[in-house]
This record gives structure tokens, sequence and C-alpha cells, in this order.
């Protein structure tokens, strides 16, 4: 057997990380639909562009931030390259580069998903309607981690896709939990009202997390205990910290069992980052700022996506700005 | 003859040419009675229904036109025509040992003007036409390659006339390509039409990637005892893109890419995720001058610098050798059956089509006395630029003609027009002859192996000899029989 090239191995990686990024974005599409039944709607809709950083993009071409036009822009609209078509073409073009290593189920899975989303019409997705669209998506996106599950030859290349799947799930995970951050900041006093406990109640369903918070916290519902159990909840697979533990273990595994030399920098980082989420506490954190500790987790993530390049990809040692940009 | 049944081949008229399915010229074709008889046997619905399902799997495998968006178009596959080509035993045999005598001499030829020019001192192909030729590569003067093997994959293109017999029409001695979609086309016709295929007694296809790779290996540089061997191809934008992820795939090998490879000490390595890994063959899928920046086209990003270097010292197997374009020159064709006749003392068993090289003198005069009977062809040009097919020409053109081949006869050479034989074919109107041809692919290491069957390409459009699928070709299974 010859060794994984450094090419496939960051096409791997991708499209893990496309494969999460089409399906958290349905998530983030579907909770946000249910915020926006209220009468702070257009404000939900505005939030998601501003977690994305986006906001200038669309601006750029649309008016104002309705309901219909962003939703567009973050489904079907394949010039917008955070759209989740976009992603799914971008998983579906590495798939194609993959061809040789991943198993043709996989390709053949994917090769429809994208075709099957090129036919969806814009009509199709008026707000009644996007809830049906969010599941499709979030379904295409569980068989495509199902049949890679099933049919994936476990060799280095595995390793660099569970690396890339855990570490845009960290980032989502911190990406959602920041969409109910923005919507908190206008009015705070609506913090543990009825209206605010629905929608911490939204963002878990949206992680498919709400039974597994009810076996932590049986009753009641607070802002912290959301937020604490996405962060925290070591057995929970959405969680950030459940996340960060996993691409650390796949990466220590992945150097000891094929004897790699390259890494000891993602390393470092990652158990930076592990011994924080290992040992701080929510109320800390809400302290401190919840906004600002998930802007240190999406840093890290960052660094840690910049020295995986250079340990195995074959990139340059970035500079600081350039790794910014390949996020 | 089998008693007349009225299936969908029943009405089916072959319209006087030679056909792939009930023969011609004498010849009632016994080998496909059963295969004719199971046709029939299908309702024409129920076989275009078929036909549907399979054109739907690839569209679904991501290797045919997708129907969305044209700018998208970058997978794409020959159409598939159901109704397999079918060859038997004895034909196959001539073929197999006319293809396999073809190459030998390729090989002896490339080796020669090469090394010692032999062929070319004695006269028996003219000197300029190979040194003066585009294709001739002087890097590649003394350089030895194992066991003389240049042309390691070659594609000869067969034709059958109006006589049933197969004639060459070309070789393909660069990067022939095509062959995957024999294994495909067959592996969906076992899917479709599991009932056509069982008993008949057909030479499987499915073992070429295993060929290939038992080939390579053996043409590894010396003293290598596990070769890393890697296909190398342009990237997912080629146009067989597909067919190099299924050869690599079939051979277990990685399918790189030049910014892939690294030469270092004139020898060659690949970047993997823990540094660089050595690479002793490379089954490479990019042409001649995108080989290395530093030797051909300096613009190339496509292949490696310094590759020719590693591979002048041995250090690399390249399959195809650099240089092998003059072997399948219009020009050098024409002396094949001369060639084969000086390294081998044997007829060619596949002749070629009759050409007459209007460069010697009585083959100038047969030319212009003949000019409305013959195809024209300028030899230094591809793609079917410049030729002029006399029946069909007006006679201003056939004046032109005259005029270009006194002002420079050694440019020309000139075919008879060849009746392509035609195959039953479903088409809207029904089951209809089209016309075939046939690319054969022989794979050589130390000796020569030919896949049983090749390539059938099929043209689609009604009357039209032209099998490309850019204009309106597709394809079809071909059958050798046991």
């Amino acid at each position: 057997m010859s060794r994984l090239l450094s090419r496939y191995a960051e096409a791997i990686y991708w499209m893990a990380r496309y494969v999460e990024r089409a399906e958290n974005l349905a998530r983030i599409l579907d909770v946000n639909e249910t915020f926006s039944r209220d009468s702070r709607g257009w404000q939900n809709w505005q939030s998601i562009l501003q977690i994305n950083r986006d906001e200038e993009r669309f601006l750029a071409e649309h008016e104002e931030a309705t309901a219909e036009a962003v939703i567009y822009f973050y489904t079907l609209d394949q010039r917008n390259v955070t759209s989740i078509i976009s992603a799914v073409n971008q998983a579906r073009g590495n798939a194609r580069t993959l061809r040789p290593l991943i198993s043709t189920e996989m390709w053949i899975q994917l090769n429809i998903f994208s075709n099957t989303l090129k036919s969806i019409a814009r009509e199709d997705l008026s707000e009644p309607r996007l809830a049906r669209f969010c599941n499709q998506v979030k379904e295409a996106c569980q068989t495509h981690t199902g049949i890679t599950e099933g049919t994936f030859y476990r060799d280095e290349g595995w390793f660099f896709y569970q690396i890339g799947r855990s570490l845009e799930r960290a980032d989502q995970t911190t990406r959602l939990l920041d969409v109910k951050y923005h919507l908190l900041l206008p009015t705070t006093a609506t913090v543990g009202s009825p209206l605010d406990v629905s929608h911490w109640n939204a963002v878990l369903r949206s992680a498919a997390g709400y039974h597994a918070f009810r076996r932590v916290h049986p009753s009641g519902m607070t802002s912290a205990d959301v937020a604490g159990f996405l962060l925290f909840n070591s057995r929970f697979p959405r969680s950030v910290r459940a996340c960060v533990h996993d691409i650390s273990n796949r990466l220590s595994q992945l150097r000891s069992s094929y004897r790699l030399i390259g890494g000891a920098g993602a390393l470092e980082e990652l158990d930076e980052l592990r011994t924080v989420l290992d040992d701080i506490r929510i109320e800390q954190v809400i302290a401190k700022g919840l906004h600002e500790f998930i802007d240190w987790i999406q840093l890290k993530l960052i660094n840690i996506h910049a020295e995986l390049g250079t340990a195995y990809f074959g990139h340059l040692a970035p500079a600081e700005d350039v790794v910014e940009q390949a996020v | 003859m089998g008693q007349a049944v009225a299936g969908p081949l029943s009405a089916y008229d072959p319209s006087g040419f030679y056909c792939e399915m009930l023969g011609g010229n004498g010849d009632s074709a016994g080998h496909t009675q059963a295969i004719r008889d199971r046709l029939n046997g299908l309702d024409l619905d129920v076989l275009r229904g078929r036909a549907r399902d399979a054109e739907l799997e690839l569209y679904s495998f991501g290797i045919t036109f997708t129907v969305y968006t044209q700018k998208d178009v970058i997978d794409r596959i020959l159409p598939f025509d159901v109704i397999p080509r079918v060859i038997s035993a004895e034909t196959w045999a001539t073929i197999e040992r006319g293809v396999t005598q073809r190459v030998t001499a390729l090989n002896l030829f490339l080796k020669d003007i090469y090394h010692d020019r032999k062929i070319l001192k004695d006269g028996i192909i003219p000197a300029e036409l190979v040194l003066g030729n585009k294709n001739y590569c002087p890097q590649m003067e003394g350089v030895d390659v194992p066991f003389g093997t240049y042309v390691h994959i070659n594609g000869t293109d067969l034709v059958r006339g109006d006589d049933g017999q197969f004639v060459v029409l070309e070789d393909n001695a660069r990067c022939p390509s095509g062959v995957s979609y024999v294994v495909e086309n067959r592996h969906l016709m076992q899917r479709s039409f599991p009932d056509l295929l069982s008993n008949i007694g057909i030479r499987p296809v499915s073992n070429y990637g295993q060929k290939l790779h038992e080939a390579l290996v053996e043409t590894a540089p010396q003293g290598v005892s596990d070769p890393q061997v890697v296909l190398l191809s342009p990237g997912t934008y080629n146009s067989a893109y597909f067919e190099h992820i299924f050869l690599a795939r079939e051979m277990g090998v990685p399918l790189v890419e030049g910014s892939d490879l690294v030469v270092e000490n004139d020898k060659v390595y690949m970047k993997t995720i823990n540094g660089i890994d050595p690479v002793h063959v490379i089954y490479r899928r990019v042409n001649d001058e995108f080989l290395d920046p530093e030797a051909f086209n300096p613009a190339s990003v496509l292949g490696a610098a310094g590759l020719m270097r590693a591979y002048a010292k041995g250090n690399v197997s390249l399959a195809n050798a650099v240089g092998t374009g003059v072997a399948d020159d219009k020009a050098v064709y024409a002396y094949m059956p001369r060639v084969i006749q000086y390294y081998l003392d044997e007829e060619a068993i596949l002749p070629n089509v009759e050409t007459h090289i209007c460069r010697e003198p009585e083959g100038l005069k047969y030319c212009l006395d003949n000019l409305d009977k013959l195809v024209v062809k300028p030899v230094g040009e591809a793609g079917g630029y410049g030729i002029t097919i006399g029946p069909r020409a007006s006679a201003r053109e056939l004046e032109k003609c005259r005029a270009d081949l006194l002002a420079d006869p050694a440019n020309y050479i000139a075919q008879p027009m060849v009746n392509l034989s035609v195959c039953p074919t479903v088409t809207e109107e029904g089951i209809q002859a089209r016309h075939v041809d046939l690319r054969p692919f022989a794979v050589t290491g130390k000796s020569t192996w030919v896949l049983p069957g090749g390539l059938s390409r099929v043209a689609l459009i009604k009357g039209s000899i032209i099998v490309n699928s850019s204009q309106g070709g597709g394809s079809k299974d071909t059958w050798v029989l046991e």
C-alpha cells in the first residue's frame, strides 16, 4: 500500500467538512424559521447573515434581508459560496477528485444529492416548505455519513474524514449558539422569559439534543444549562467538547498507527482547547461573555485547521491572515 | 438459418452493408443466431425500457451528460446502445494475432529509429518522413526502455468493409482512450440484460486492470523489487478523467496530478502526508509536450519539472514511452505493411486500408488518375482537416486537390472510400442499421496481451460514418465468443 497523497488527504477532509456544513446550515435555517414566526422575525434572518459574516455580500445584491431572499441565499443560490447547494457541490467536487479512493456508493449518493438540489425550484422554498427542504438535506447528509461508515476503507484517509467532520461540527455548534447570542442582545429583558425558553428549546431541537438534554436536566431550562450542554457535555455527539475530544483522539491514533512525523502543532492547539473545555464552567463563560468565548473557540479551530494544512496537506506555514480565508 | 420470429429484429434491414449481426458477402453469421433469437424474444418497448434504465444508471453514476446545466458537463460518456456487437472466435483469433503483430512491429520500429536507424539506412521508409516528423522526439535518441517496450498500451482502429475483412484505419500509440467504456459497457449489459448474456459464452473483459498493472510492473526500472506504479492524469476537468479514475481503481494505484510529483536528484517522488515517497512507473495520460516543463512546453503545469532527466537515467518508466507519436502518424501508417515485413519477415495479418503514397511516382500517378474515386489526406494534419473526398467533391475542389498534389506530393496519401460495416441499433424509428468501427486494446510488458473485444463505436446519426462522440457517436458492448 502506498501512502496517502497530501492532495487526497485534504480532499477527504474537505468532503467531510462540506457535508457536515450542509447539514448544519440546514439545522440553523430550520431553527431560525421557528424563531422567525414571532414579532422579531426580520431580525432573525438578519442575525444569520451576521453570524456567517455575510451581511456585506448579501446586501451588495439585495435591498433588504427578507425571509425569502435570505432563505434563497443560504439554500439554492449557487453564486453564494456559503449556501447549502454550494457546500454540497463542493463536497461532490471533492468526492469526484476522490473517486479513486472512496466507495462507488459514496460517490453515487453525493452525485445524486447534488443533482437533486439543482432540480429544486426557488418557489419550493417558501417558508412553510422550508422545514421539509431542511429535513431532506439533513437526511441526505446523514445518508452520506452512514454510507461512509459502512463502506469507506479505514486507512489514513478515514482518519482525515473523521477529523474534518468533527472539526466542522464543533465550529457549526458554536455558530448555532451564536444565533441565540445575537437574538438576546437587543432585548436582554426577555432572558428567562417563556419566549426565550422556547427559543433555547428550538436550538436544542435543531441540534437533535432535546432528549439528551432532558436526561441531564429532567426539569427546567435555563440559557446557561443549554449553552453549557452544547459546549461541554462529553456524551452529546454535537457538543463542542465531544467533537474536540474526537479530533484529538483521531489525530493521535492517525499519527501512531501510521508513524507520521507531522501534526505535533495541531495536537498542541487541541490540548490547549481541550483543557479549557474540560475545566471551565458555563457560569464563568457567561460572566466573561459567551460571544467572546465562542470567538476564542473558533480561533482555536482555525489554528488547528492551519496546523493540519502545513503538517499533512503540503501547505506552506500560513501567515496570520491567510488562515481566515481558508475556513 | 433459424425460423423467422416476429421480434424487433424482423424488420431490420442492413441496407446492403456488411452487417455485424447478419453477416454479408456470403457469410450468414451463424455465430450470432442464439443472440438474434433472444433479441427477437424481447419486445421493442422492453428493449427501450431497459435502455432507459441503463441511461439512468449512467446518470446517477455521474458519467453521462448532466441534464440540468450545460456548464457542468464535465463528465461525459459515449451514449450507449444496448444491442451488442458480436465477434466470432475465429475472427477474433485473426484480429488478436494481427494486433499483436502490429504492436510488435511498432515497438521494433521505435527502438530502431531512436537508436541505429537501420530501417532508414535500408531505405524502407524515407528518413525525412521520420526525422522531420513533428512527433519525432530527439530527447529519446539513445534512451533505452525496458524490453524495448515503447507502446505499452495501443489502440488499433479497425473497420470492416463490404467484403467483411477487417482492415486497419489507424494506429493509436500515444495515449489511446476508451478502454473503460469496454469494461463499463459490459457491466451495464450484465445488469440490464442478464437474460441476453447467460450461457452464450462471452470472453470476459474485467481483468484489463490486472493485466495492465502486471505489464507496468514488468517494465519498471531494473533493480526495483516492489515498484510503485501511479497514473498521471491532467486532472478532474479532463474529458477522460472518468477513465483515469476507472483505471487507477482497477489497478489499485494512486491517481496523481503533476502537482503531486516532485523530482529530486533525478528521481521521481510523490507528495504524501508523511513527506515524499518514490515513484517507479508512471502510466501517464498526459501528452508528451506537457510532461516536463524543463524538457518540453515550459508553460505546462500538468507534468513535473525534471521528469525527462529521471526518465533518461532509467530511474522511472513511462507508459507509453515519450516520442511514440512518430509511429502512429498518418504518413508512417502508409508504410506499416513494409515495416512489418522488414522487422518480422511476415505479411501484415491485418491489412491497411489500401493506401497510395503520393511521394512515390506510381502512387501519385494512380491518385491523379482516380482522383474522383479516392479520399486524399494530407499527412501532417489531424482531425480530418484538408481531406478531399473524391466521390463527393465538386469539379473545382478536385482541380484544387490536383494542384495541391502536384505542388507537394509528399504531403499526401490517398485511400479508397471504405463502406463501414453496420450493426442493428436502437433508434427512435425502431431498430436500424448504423455504421461501427472497432478499437481493440493491446497491453505490452515483456509480451503483448490483447483485451478480447475492444471498443465498438457506432455512428448514431443515420448514414453517418463518423463515430466520434463529439459528432453523434455512441458505443456498444463488444462480445467475443468463446
